[in-house]
């Protein structure tokens, strides 16, 4: 491993705390891939060989649950991972088009990145945000309702470094790193940054309340 | 006309409703000290009277679930929350934990002490950072007020919660490949028997329970299960949230007793978008036969959309109107489970590569009439034959819409390409210009 002596403590340090929430070792080992991403910006063969020692298993054992999963990645990621969904639902209202001129405006494919670092392409699967298609999502946070036209300004934002916020979700997109940090389980302090509950969220509840139908609300 | 009835819902348009304080005004954590102070076997016994079947797409009945854990051994015995919310169309869970995360909380801690478990697990998808971000901070919150920890509300029955974020499988939702990846390895279903129940998360007894069912149990507790039976139908009771999406003039989250029909859905969604009509439907997400026209008095309950002969699923009513290429569709979700089959069996793993194989020549142009023949027997092979039910739902669009619309089908293969304009069915402008090559690369 060629971590310099601050890193692989904090690293250390963060692997214990994510071993410590598991009865059983070998369950740290998904959380502490996303750890691993938070400092490399990908599965490095370092981090691989990291969590091996870490969790007693084999540099192969490890690669091997590595890929199997989408969210971690083989390169160096882009810092923005922006993920336009071609499920059925939204490639229909629009995502196709989304994506088209969106890979034609960034210049690259799915699961690549710009020359900059700055973007990595992928076309996603379905999101779980289907009644506010066509959705886009940067780092795993929500782009709803978007147009080609919303997509590409939302690059082009990223790409001038600017703060972008989603349309739910935190004040402002963080980076491929930071959100792999949150995803190992550590708090950043902005849970409770909100956007404002969308529409969709709410039209039943709406409803409901015209209606005055109240029999379900406590 | 069918009510709504906000009940998972109720909370979620309140000033930060993700918060604990806002959860606790409206009533949130009382059914907990209720039910702390009930004897467990007779929590159990409540939710199998309730009638409460699995909100994750087999309807299975909770409670029942719950009664199949053998035994106290004195060993540890586990709860594990499948938010791994990710057939596509469903996107309920995703709201009530964004919104209202203390909800599943407080039903964590009721379920685990019924079930007397003192370690529960939420798996949630990785792809849903601000849902993770909101989870680890109403667990935080509920430590700290005492409603998880050591000693809770001085019971004696003590309770951790760890919130684990997945990593991008949807296979990781069938609750085997999930008890795999929660345990650090890939995500591939195991052989049943034994079930979780006997052997699930480190071969401990576990019950694996969809998100939606345990943050309905506080409502059940506080409010009695002859509320919860009033509503629904004979055998599918209480309320759910049907997620409308697609083609509709106010998609969202409506919260309705069973057994209400998409008729009455579509008119307080404003209905199809203007000027258009439906041409069809899934029930139940993508793994589910698609509906049309014809069953729009369909009631949605287990019974009723069996007997049409589709399945319930996860309520998940993904809406199409006439402008939508039904072979575009198809197409689409059979590459979405040809990208997701893990790969352990031979008939999802072959059978979805070929599917895709067969579907795009056909989208493409380039199909022949035996080639729809060919996909019938593909999915002939696939279904009922796949070791877990990925595969089965595979082949769902696919046969149901050869039934329904294969002259569409056939126009595919006669005129040597769709006949559909694609930017009709999208929800903003833009001429059809032919899609570049690379940018599908």
């Amino acid at each position: 491993m060629t971590y310099d002596e601050t890193t692989l403590a904090q690293l250390t340090e963060d692997a214990a705390a994510i071993i410590a929430r598991y009865p059983v070792k070998r369950s740290a080992l998904l959380p502490m891939l996303h750890l691993v991403q938070s400092v490399d910006g990908f599965v490095s063969p370092d981090g691989i060989q990291f969590c091996a020692e870490q969790l007693e298993l084999t540099a192969a054992e490890v690669s091997a649950v590595a890929t199997f999963y989408t969210q971690y990645k083989r390169r160096p990621n882009g810092e923005y991972q922006v993920g336009v969904c071609t499920n059925t639902l939204c490639a229909v209202m629009g995502g196709d088009r989304i994506w088209d001129e969106l890979s034609e405006h960034v210049g690259v494919g799915h699961d690549e990145t710009t020359e900059d670092g700055s973007i990595t392409l992928e076309r996603l699967e379905c999101n779980a945000a289907c009644d506010y298609a066509p959705v886009m999502m940067v780092n795993w946070e929500f782009f709803d309702n978007q147009t080609p036209e919303s997509a590409k300004q939302v690059v082009d934002d990223l790409r001038a470094g600017k703060d972008v916020a989603p349309t739910r979700g935190p004040a402002k997109v963080c980076s491929f790193k930071e959100v792999s940090r949150v995803l190992a389980g550590f708090e950043d302090g902005r849970g409770d940054e909100d956007q404002g509950v969308g529409a969709p969220t709410l039209a039943g509840l709406e409803v409901a309340k015209e209606q005055g139908w109240t029999e379900g609300s406590k | 006309m069918t009510d709504l009835v906000p009940v998972l819902s109720a909370t979620w348009g309140a000033e930060q409703s993700w918060t604990l304080d806002t959860y606790t005004e409206a009533g949130g954590y009382a059914p907990l000290k209720k039910a702390l102070g009930m004897d467990p076997g007779d929590l159990v016994q409540a939710v199998k009277d309730s009638g409460l079947r699995g909100r994750g797409g087999a309807g299975f009945p909770t409670g029942m679930k719950w009664g199949f854990l053998p035994p106290d051994d004195g060993g540890p015995r586990y709860l594990v929350v499948n938010a791994d919310e990710s057939e596509p169309g469903t996107c309920k869970d995703i709201p009530t934990m964004l919104s209202a995360p203390h909800q599943l909380i407080e039903g964590v801690a009721i379920t685990s002490f019924a079930i007397g478990c003192n370690h529960a697990f939420i798996y949630l998808r990785g792809e849903v950072v601000h849902v993770y971000r909101r989870l680890l901070q109403a667990v935080r919150e509920a430590y700290e007020a005492g409603h998880l920890g050591k000693d809770i509300h001085g019971s004696g029955f003590d309770l951790d919660v760890t919130v684990h974020a997945g990593a991008g499988a949807y296979i990781c939702g069938e609750e085997t490949a999930l008890l795999d990846s929660l345990e650090g390895r890939r995500g591939q279903p195991r052989l049943k028997p034994p079930f979780p129940a006997v052997a699930g998360l480190y071969a401990r007894p576990t019950v694996v329970n969809n998100v939606e069912s345990v943050a309905s149990v506080p409502a059940i507790v506080d409010k009695g299960v002859e509320w919860f039976t009033a509503m629904g139908t004979e055998r599918s009771k209480g309320m759910g949230l049907f997620s409308l999406s697609g083609h509709v003039t106010c998609p969202g989250q409506y919260e309705a007793p069973l057994g209400i029909t998409l008729r009455e859905l579509l008119e307080m969604a404003g209905g199809m978008r203007d000027g258009h009509e439906l041409k069809f439907w899934t029930p139940g997400g993508s793994s589910t036969p698609i509906f049309t026209q014809e069953q729009l008095d369909t009631p949605l309950d287990y019974e009723s959309v069996g007997a049409a002969g589709s399945m319930l699923g996860t309520r998940a009513l993904q809406i199409f109107d006439d402008t939508t290429c039904v072979v575009r569709a198809v197409t689409r979700w059979t590459e979405f489970y040809k990208h997701e089959s893990c790969g352990k069996c031979t008939p999802c793993r072959e059978g979805t590569f070929w599917l895709t194989q067969i579907l795009k020549r056909i989208e493409g142009g380039r199909g022949t009439e035996a080639d729809i023949q060919q996909l019938l027997d593909t999915c002939d092979s696939i279904a009922g034959r796949s070791f877990c039910a990925l595969g089965d739902g595979a082949t769902s669009s696919i046969v149901s819409s050869v039934k329904l619309f294969r002259e569409e089908y056939e126009a595919h293969v006669e005129q040597g390409g769709c006949p559909f304009d694609h930017s009709a069915s999208a929800l903003f402008e833009y001429s059809d210009t032919p899609a570049t090559e690379e940018a599908h690369a």
